[in-house]
């Protein structure tokens, strides 16, 4: 029988990270995530995986050792919270532009500029639409649960390998602080030298008698080159779009009225289409697991069924952007949410869904 | 002798060192780079490094070292080297992992990066190039630019009211415990050629031996940026960039 456990997201995502045979985590320390590098500097996992765990000088350094850590072809890893993923974005950019795999953790709080250290989603944006400078896109998941946090980490690095291209866990404070029942995925060797080397023919791992060097860089100065390298990064992103989109959805069938909404306010919106349930009100919600790739198409079919669209973000209305652009103005589509580090409760919720479409009641 | 024989690579007593690639370099006639990569190149293959080595290349004139160097590479952000090396040095400890930094890499905006992993005691090699000015964006005042010395963004002279002092960085590390080397060397004459690359091979030996941070500074010239000739450049350096940088080992233990 499978061991449950109870532990917060933040303590999940380190025993999820040396589970999978992750070989490095750089991290600096910053509320509210920073259980995940004090976990693993208790459980020490250089003395049993050979796992390499250090706290960098700055959030700048840690992206930056996660550069270097992915350019071996290593699993690699940083976790953070908005400040501090801001600082990551010049290296996030670089990752990207340089083709390759790495993960990086941002279990949001209120902002902008120090703002505060309760929960928030108002880095939606920067997550999303790029964050960094350039055309660039990481695939970006936003776990609901404490389960979702330990699984993926396993999905997240999978992904990251298979189009070698960073992928963001998008969290919030709620879901990195709450302590919640989890099952911790199975715990595999990291990869040998070797297998590296298959895995990752392009990685700088030392010629080792390899007829070529590698040069990891995302340095093109010839722009006749370097649109046929944007040409490729275009072609990555096609290829996630069609075949990575995740999201869940909770009463759609017969749903008149949809929530959209991701991440731990996806389960506060789950509370208050029951009790719309219980008054006869036919309400649905769809949570996109992936917010990039988003589910446009789903959302696209579902405008087509119901009457009017509520987004409830812990924002001043950022993913409605995207709900509305995959909705094609079909139908209304408001936005209710809380700011500040505020987290609505489900009654909220729905006074902010018959506000916005009184004629639900009838 | 005919000149056909005296051009037979087989009677050549110089030539280009095996990993040096076969390109032309974008450095300017006269300029320090050049004989650096040189030095570098011969020791990898004199040492037996050549699949073990993985480079650092910085922002600056040194950010295509890659394409001259042949060797394994990853080119960092601006001033974030030091960064990337620790985790290619800590995630592949066989390797040997050097950085090839310029002032304003590794002195202005990297200097976060370079103390921290110093003073962890990283085991790299720092090749840290200082020509006292920006040379890739056009010569603007570098951190280690002299008092009274002329830039694109000094035109005038760097004036310690306005642009504060010249920062001797390379004095800085060498106080740190992590560091096991510090030296700083000059590549303007033969003689100091060969002192530069005995330097670089200890940093090199070092960084196998897991002994610490090694940090091998070259007071370098930069003749198109300071307006000179490669002659008066190396001059100008030996007279004025000494004084205020002087040459020798500031620590090796």
């Amino acid at each position: 029988m499978e061991e449950v456990r109870l532990m917060k997201g933040n303590e999940a995502i380190a025993h999820a990270a040396i589970r999978y045979g992750c070989d490095g985590y750089f991290g600096y320390p910053i509320t509210p995530q920073s259980e995940v590098l004090e976990t693993l500097e208790a459980l020490m996992p250089w003395e049993t995986t050979g796992m390499t765990v250090l706290q960098a000088e700055s959030e700048v350094a840690a992206i930056n050792m996660v550069y270097g850590g992915a350019a071996t072809g290593k699993a690699v890893m940083t976790s953070s919270s908005s400040p501090g993923v801001s600082l990551k974005q010049e290296g996030i950019s670089y990752i990207a532009a340089s083709s390759l795999p790495a993960l990086i953790l941002n279990v949001m709080r209120g902002g902008p500029g120090l703002g505060t250290i309760q929960p928030s989603q108002a880095d939606y944006f920067q997550a999303v639409k790029g964050g960094g400078h350039g055309d660039y896109h990481m695939i970006v998941l936003a776990p609901s649960t404490v389960q979702e946090m330990a699984d993926f980490v396993g999905l997240g690095f999978d992904l990251a390998f298979k189009y070698r291209n960073p992928v963001l866990i998008l969290a919030d404070g709620i879901v990195g602080q709450m302590m919640e029942k989890v099952v911790l995925p199975p715990a595999r060797p990291r990869r040998t030298q070797q297998q590296i080397e298959e895995q990752c023919p392009w990685a700088a791992t030392g010629r080792h008698g390899r007829a070529h060097r590698n040069v990891v860089t995302s340095l093109e100065l010839d722009p006749a080159k370097m649109e046929l390298n944007n040409e490729r990064f275009q072609r990555t992103y096609a290829a996630i779009e069609a075949s990575e989109v995740r999201f869940a959805e909770h009463y759609t069938e017969d749903a008149e009225y949809l929530i959209v909404a991701f991440g731990s306010v996806a389960r506060i919106c789950l509370k208050a289409i029951e009790e719309a349930r219980g008054q006869g009100v036919k309400v649905g919600l769809l949570r996109p697991i992936t917010l990039w790739p988003f589910p446009k198409a789903e959302i696209d079919r579902l405008s087509k069924q119901v009457k009017g669209i509520l987004t409830v973000e812990l924002n001043a209305g950022q993913m409605i952007e995207d709900v509305r652009l995959a909705s094609q103005c079909r139908v209304p589509v408001a936005h209710f949410g809380r700011m500040g580090g505020i987290v609505p409760n489900p009654g909220e919720v729905l006074t902010a869904l018959f506000n916005h479409f009184p004629e639900a009641k009838q | 002798m005919k000149p056909e024989e005296i051009i037979d690579p087989a009677n050549r007593v110089y030539a280009r060192p095996r990993l040096l690639t076969e390109v032309n370099t974008h450095y300017c006639p006269g300029c320090s780079h050049g004989v650096v990569h040189r030095i570098i190149a011969e020791l990898l293959d004199e040492m037996g490094l050549e699949d073990r080595a993985v480079g650092v290349a910085p922002v600056g004139c040194a950010v295509f070292a890659y394409n001259y160097i042949d060797v394994d590479w990853v080119e960092a952000a601006h001033g974030r080297a030091p960064a990337v090396a620790t985790a290619l040095s800590r995630l592949s400890p066989e390797n040997l992992v050097f950085t090839y930094q310029g002032d304003g890499d590794l002195a202005a905006i990297g200097t976060a990066e370079t103390i921290h992993a110093a003073n962890r005691g990283e085991n790299i090699a720092i090749i840290f190039i200082n020509n006292a000015i920006y040379g890739m964006t056009g010569g603007q005042m570098a951190p280690t630019t002299l008092i009274g010395q002329r830039t694109a963004t000094t035109p005038y002279g760097r004036r310690v009211d306005l642009n504060g002092h010249p920062l001797n960085i390379t004095n800085l590390l060498a106080q740190l415990p992590g560091t096991c080397y510090v030296t700083r060397q000059s590549v303007h004459t033969a003689p100091a050629v060969r002192k530069a690359k005995n330097a670089i091979k200890k940093a090199f030996e070092n960084a196998m031996a897991k002994k610490g941070t090694s940090v091998v500074e070259i007071v370098s010239t930069c003749n198109s940026g300071w307006k000179m000739t490669p002659a008066q450049a190396n001059e100008w350096m030996a007279t004025h960039m000494t004084e205020h940088y002087p040459l020798g080992d500031l620590k090796n233990e």
